[in-house]
């Protein structure tokens, strides 16, 4: 790997949403939207062209009135590790414009360097990520209200969610000046965690026991990462992704929603690999 | 000297690999391939020093704490702010987008006077001197007529000192007609009223109740202080309380709750009855807190019971005592009413039936309880010194009929004003006020409200956006908006405490406007005589800085300030309001074989404010596409009626039809149809404009007799193919 520093261990940021508490009302979506001059057009309604780092999706549990049971579920960029850091998207990209850092565990977007390709959106098995088809252009006087934190993207080149990276940026920066060495875990929070209104988002490092998000998801090295919570689960697990965003449901049908079970695999249940 | 062929070609040849050779050709291929990425119409937002500014939202009645992040002078972000008693750090989608709305396109740049015909959209910019005197002659002759009683305001609430400006600037000019946006609050203060004796609103201690009985309440759908509602909701989660949630559609609120007891619409207060019955029956009470149960306990079994309200209800008898046990087992047990955001007044039956059962479990003015919260009297100014031209206009009866006759308990009846100015009121309207509130777009029968704004020959908006009103107005003084100005939030929606939040100037006023409390002072003043002496203040700051006294200190340093202990209205709950009759839904069954519902959703304001570009963008496409508007169908109903997911259809009501796009639901019950309120603007810019239908071009306002507020919860339709 590329020389990068670390400090101890490496931090592996993730998250835990709470999907019991999760209400879909959309703030999370918003103060992302807010966070990182997400631009809009005058119709939002076609979403596969509608650049929403964080978008909820409703979950149904496909049965008849009046035993119809909804869910809601965030999506962010769930930040794939993989194996090593071989996430979906970065085994792809031609231009290296996305890559995994060992350091923080972030999957980052370098727009700069991005020239449109979109492998990383057909690699992505979330569509986490969104093309820009047309520059973005603030109504009149809209522009004001742009943050410095994140530039602007232009027409043709591939966006999603970085998890504040600036933020953790920011907070690394004020670690450094008063001596700390890392970030602590209410320093660094993400858009929508801070936001949400039924507190179901936790964030921190995964890494460490100490951070609210260790404590509920109990990551375990020695099965993938899997968590070991009853409760927990993540999107695709089967398929290797090794994401880093856990979702909690004391319902069995919004966990098995996560993943494709054949009819007789229970859910949770891992399919043997074949090497 | 002459040039041959030799010469000519060296120089050419030399000259371009002279070129190639220089670094010119690649400066020119880097900057093209660099100019291409870096549009320069791709802004490149300036950076800055970076300061919080503490204040309050009052997009919605919640009071949440704000801290807006600004870079130099510029907000770039608002957050909700940590440790501030309501929100305490987060905030919800309405208040993220607050920044759209204060830079926006939409926002009244300048006071402007009408050129055009009405609803033309033909302005000219003025002064504000001009504005006033435009305003001031206007007024002057009405009142110098004798006719000052024929002068109207509208405003979004009641409670604070700009609202309490209008209001006395209206007593003073002489006009009883001072009006508030409905809300559940009408019926809720009736209600308080009548049950307890005395005048307030309820609170509700939703944090440390241990047992939710909800009617209908959107308790994550925006119902209450909709920030606090959603801690309260996953507090609910953490300590595995009970939440049952009891409406026809399975809503958010039904979804989160632990159970959802669906049921027929509009029979939430019989099933309330229904399960006080219960509790009577099996003896389950706390009589505590009830004065007069006696004799009435036999009413109730007689007209209540069990299997009779299982046949009106829908809901199965054995439901019905399982909820009367789960309540009457629970130590603190609250039930909650006002269909989803408590947008509509309300039936007074109905909160009345809810508020019985929180009396009849004992659980009032304590712990985890319902609160007859006393009104926050903190505004103390000396009564108005009125004229004789006042005076005689204020003795007229009120162009809404309330506080007279069979209205002697409503305060404001709103809702009756359109057919008012249609010709049913005892006198025309001649001039309109509105501010922080857009009648034309949310006042149910839009076509009767709009007919009624066409016949008022002088409309004035004091609204700081392009808005349905603000379209239809002669005159626009637009206020600043809430991160412009200081104003007092005085907050209740359901919070068991008296709080008051203060909103600050987060940044300089971006346009031409006018705080409205300074416009009043100034327009009083230059009306002169008892009007000027009646406004004593130099500006509106003195005059908010005067009337919080003591409080003026510590809202200025912590943003809100919080009164240690209330003392409740009462605390004897008697009984009252249960006998008044039921409000049916309008429409007759055979020619409407369908209901239609309206629902709340928390992405859409359902409100004054129209909603930002963020929140339509976070509106799912089974509710919004395109420009079309969605109607919830169980697919039931729609296969009777030939319809495929994503169909368009034409909805038809008694007041009006519209066409619509089909969505399949199983969470609505066959035979019901719902829509969401608060889409179909005719206003504002394309990001709004034209994006579904308005829900109150459908439906119509359904008088509770007993009260004259407008209790309509669904209307009669039919849905056919388009």
């Amino acid at each position: 790997m590329k020389h990068e520093q670390t400090h101890g261990t490496p931090m592996k940021y993730g998250m835990a949403i709470d999907l019991d508490k999760c209400t879909g009302c959309g703030a999370c979506m918003v103060a992302c939207m807010a966070e990182n001059n997400i631009p809009f057009k005058e119709d939002e309604s076609e979403k596969l062209v509608s650049i929403t780092w964080m978008r909820i999706f409703k979950l149904s549990n496909g049965k008849s009135f009046p035993d119809l049971d909804i869910c809601y579920l965030p999506r962010p960029c769930q930040h794939c590790e993989g194996h090593g850091g071989h996430s979906p998207c970065v085994s792809v990209c031609p231009a290296t414009a996305t890559d995994y850092s060992q350091e923080t565990g972030i999957v980052s977007q370098i727009v700069t360097r991005c020239f449109g390709c979109r492998y990383c959106m057909g690699a992505c098995p979330y569509h986490a990520r969104y093309f820009n088809w047309w520059d973005p252009v603030w109504p009149d006087g809209m522009e004001k209200y742009l943050s410095p934190n994140v530039s602007p993207r232009m027409r043709g080149v591939v966006e999603k969610c970085s998890f504040c990276y600036h933020r953790y940026q920011l907070a690394k920066n004020k670690a450094y000046l008063n001596g700390g060495r890392r970030v602590p875990e209410e320093a660094y929070q993400t858009a929508c965690t801070q936001a949400c209104p039924a507190g179901a988002i936790v964030f921190g490092d995964l890494n460490n026991p100490e951070h609210q998000v260790h404590q509920i998801v109990k990551p375990d090295p020695d099965n993938g990462n899997r968590s070991r919570n009853d409760r927990a689960f993540r999107l695709l697990e089967r398929t290797g992704t090794n994401t880093k965003v856990y979702y909690l449901s004391s319902r069995e049908w919004v966990r098995r929603a996560g993943d494709n079970y054949l009819a007789h695999e229970k859910t949770g249940q891992v399919a043997k690999l074949h090497h | 000297m002459k040039v041959d062929r030799r010469s000519f070609l060296s120089f050419v040849i030399g000259g371009a690999a002279g070129t190639a050779l220089s670094p010119l050709p690649w400066k020119l291929m880097d900057d093209s391939s660099i100019w291409s990425q870096m549009w320069p119409w791709t802004p490149v937002p300036p950076d800055g020093e970076v300061v919080y500014e503490n204040s309050t939202c009052s997009l919605c009645p919640g009071g949440c704490g704000i801290s807006v992040r600004k870079v130099d002078n510029r907000a770039v972000k608002i957050e909700g702010r940590p440790g501030h008693p309501v929100n305490d750090g987060s905030i919800c989608i309405l208040g993220l987008s607050g920044l759209q709305m204060l830079y926006g396109p939409t926002r009244i740049k300048s006071p402007m006077k009408r050129i055009g015909e009405r609803g033309e959209g033909k302005w000219q910019k003025i002064s504000w001197d001009e504005a006033i005197a435009i305003l001031t002659e206007k007024l002057t002759d009405i009142r110098d007529k004798g006719e000052a009683h024929t002068v109207a305001a509208i405003a979004g609430s009641d409670s604070g000192t700009v609202p309490a400006l209008i209001r006395r600037f209206m007593t003073a000019y002489g006009s009883p007609n001072f009006m508030r946006s409905p809300s559940q609050r009408d019926v809720d203060e009736l209600a308080v009223k009548a049950l307890f004796g005395g005048d307030g609103r309820t609170g509700f201690d939703v944090e440390n109740a241990d047992y939710i009985l909800s009617f209908g309440s959107g308790f994550v759908d925006g119902w209450g202080s909709p920030v606090r509602m959603f801690k309260a909701a996953s507090l609910w989660k953490e300590k595995n309380i009970t939440v049952v949630q009891v409406e026809p559609r399975l809503s958010n609120s039904a979804a989160k709750a632990t159970r959802w007891v669906p049921l027929n619409p509009g029979t939430e207060a019989d099933l309330a009855l229904g399960i006080a019955a219960v509790l009577v029956d099996e003896n389950m009470l706390d009589t505590r807190a009830v004065s007069g149960l006696g004799s009435w306990k036999n009413d109730l079994l007689a007209a209540y019971a069990t299997e009779k309200v299982s046949q009106t209800t829908g809901v199965a008898a054995g439901v019905i005592v399982d909820l009367a046990k789960g309540f009457a087992g629970a130590n603190r047990p609250l039930a909650l009413c006002g269909r989803g955001k408590g947008l509509v007044s309300g039936s007074l039956r109905e909160t009345a039936a809810v508020y019985l059962l929180n009396a009849l479990s004992g659980n009032i003015n304590r712990e985890g309880g319902m609160w007859a919260m006393p009104e926050a009297d903190y505004i103390q100014w000396p009564d108005v010194a009125t004229d004789n031209l006042a005076s005689a206009g204020l003795v007229q009866p009120r162009l809404d009929g309330a506080g007279t006759g069979k209205y002697a308990d409503a305060r404001y009846l709103t809702n009756r004003l359109a057919d008012s100015v249609n010709g049913g009121g005892p006198y025309p309207m001649q001039a309109l006020l509105v501010a922080g509130a857009n009648p034309c777009h949310d006042l149910p029968d839009t076509q009767r409200v709009r007919a009624a704004f066409a016949r008022i020959p002088f409309i004035v908006s004091f609204s700081s956006f392009q808005d349905e009103t603000a379209a239809m107005a002669d005159l626009l003084m637009p206020d600043h908006v809430y991160l412009e100005r200081y104003e007092d939030v005085p907050i209740g929606a359901g919070l068991a405490q008296q709080m008051i939040g203060l909103s600050k100037p987060v940044v300089s006023p971006q346009f031409n406007t006018r705080h409205l409390g300074e416009v009043l002072i100034a327009t009083a003043m230059a009306m002169g005589g008892s009007i000027a002496n009646a406004f004593p203040w130099d500006d509106y700051e003195t005059c908010l800085e005067e009337t919080l006294a003591e409080k003026w200190d510590s809202l200025m340093e912590t943003g809100v300030w919080v009164q240690a202990d209330t003392e409740p209205v009462a605390d004897t709950f008697q009984l009252a309001g249960m006998d008044a009759p039921a409000v049916q839904a309008e429409g007759d069954v055979n020619s409407f074989p369908l209901l239609l519902v309206p629902y709340d959703a928390i992405q859409l304001t359902s409100g004054y404010v129209g909603e930002a570009p963020f929140m339509i963008k976070a509106v799912a496409d089974t509710v919004i596409k395109g420009t079309d508007g969605f109607i919830e169908v169980n697919p039931q109903t729609a296969r009777a009626a030939g319809l495929a997911e994503g169909e368009r259809a034409r909805l038809t009501t008694p007041r009006g039809e519209a066409q619509v796009c089909v969505h399949l639901f199983e969470g609505i019950q066959p035979g019901v149809l719902a829509m969401v309120r608060g889409l179909g603007h005719t206003a504002y810019d394309g990001h709004l404009a034209g994006k579904g239908v308005n829900i109150n071009e459908l439906i119509g306002p359904v008088e509770d007799p007993s009260t004259g507020f407008d209790a309509a919860w669904g209307i009669r339709a039919k849905l056919a193919k388009a």
